[in-house]
């Protein structure tokens, strides 16, 4: 085996690699932790969430669901639907990591976000990349986006506490501006344009439903709307813009 | 005793993907169509999700200038589809929510 680099220096790296990501990443635990604790959840669970969770996206939902007097079953169900997207992650990198055990495969697939796997796919992918102990480098990435995102809830946990009311302050509207601010950018073809119409117009015509479960009608309609249009209304060439 | 359910629940799912995804695909890999459905799930469900949030208010679906969350949720989209900057569309967002409300003064 290499020993060109030790495991500690390419573990660094993955860190460093990681920073932008991670700066990017301090507002929005910041916001998380404002917003759970200022919608009257309990400062502790919003930790909880940091902690076991760790998925902001879905750390984020929950708080917006939990506002809302939404039931458990509902926001657990949700969660696993915004987080398939995470299959996507685990299935690319598979190929490549099929060399580690459980002991490795467990953490790194604990703490595989979306800022990790954006650092880390191109090295685990790319056949021409010479860095050795590449599970070293995924974990310090994954450490380096924990570690800041325990501190960050934390700070918006103490932040938050000054301010009770949440919808007083308008706080509950940050979090969909946040929401839209990723949704947008993320529609860039037409398939995906469909997905988000039918996803918003059927999110409003299914409101009324029980539980909240309006949400996953819409999703689902989305999801169906983009999938089909892709698949039969689209010149092959926008399929993979 | 909620808390620790819906924690240990979001825990259970969420985990169970990413390691579902990187553990089992290693035997049985995802069809492509069930790839190319699963790069909807982020848009979907985050659409679903905000906008009812924004469109229905205490007294139903208000989708007129009277309701600040619509209002300035459209400014939000046309300023992140225009600049693609997520902290800045969160700014511009929040600045326009709040001077929607005051100048309804409500």
């Amino acid at each position: 085996m290499s020993q060109t680099q030790t495991r500690l220096q390419v573990f660094l790296l993955g860190a460093r690699d990681t920073f932008p990501l991670i700066v990017g990443a301090i507002p929005f635990g910041i916001i998380f932790g404002a917003l759970a604790v200022s919608n009257g959840i309990h400062p502790l669970t919003t930790a909880g969430l940091s902690l076991f969770v760790f998925a902001g996206s879905a750390q984020f939902i929950a708080v917006n669901l939990v506002a809302q007097y939404t039931a458990v079953p509902l926001i657990i169900l949700t969660t696993f639907m915004v987080n398939l997207r995470h299959a996507l992650y685990g299935a690319s990198i598979a190929p490549h990591t099929k060399h580690l055990p459980q002991r490795w495969l467990i953490p790194l697939a604990f703490w595989l976000t979306d800022e990790t796997y954006a650092v880390v796919v191109s090295k685990w992918t790319n056949a021409q990349q010479t860095l050795p102990h590449l599970e070293w480098y995924h974990l310090g990435s994954s450490l380096a986006m924990y570690g800041n995102w325990q501190l960050v809830t934390w700070i918006g946990i103490l932040a938050g506490s000054q301010f009770q009311n949440a919808e007083q302050w308008g706080l509950d509207f940050a979090m969909a501006a946040t929401f839209l601010g990723i949704v947008v950018p993320a529609v860039i073809n037409r398939p995906m344009l469909v997905c988000a119409v039918v996803a918003g117009v059927v999110g409003i015509l299914a409101n009324g439903l029980p539980n909240n479960s309006g949400l996953m009608v819409g999703a689902f309609a989305g999801i169906l709307a983009g999938y089909l249009v892709e698949t039969y209304l689209t010149p092959s060439q926008e399929q993979r813009a | 005793m909620n808390d620790v359910i819906m924690i240990f629940g979001m825990f259970v799912v969420t985990f169970g993907v990413r390691y579902g995804s990187l553990a089992i695909t290693q035997r049985m890999p995802l069809s492509p169509a069930v790839m190319r459905a699963l790069r909807y799930v982020p848009v979907a469900v985050l659409t679903a999700l905000t906008i009812p949030f924004i469109a229905y208010r205490e007294n139903g679906l208000d989708l007129s200038l009277q309701n600040p969350y619509w209002g300035a949720g459209i400014v939000t989209i046309v300023c992140s589809a225009l600049t693609k900057n997520l902290i800045l569309t969160i700014i511009v967002g929040m600045g326009a929510f709040f001077l929607w409300r005051m100048v309804l003064g409500s």
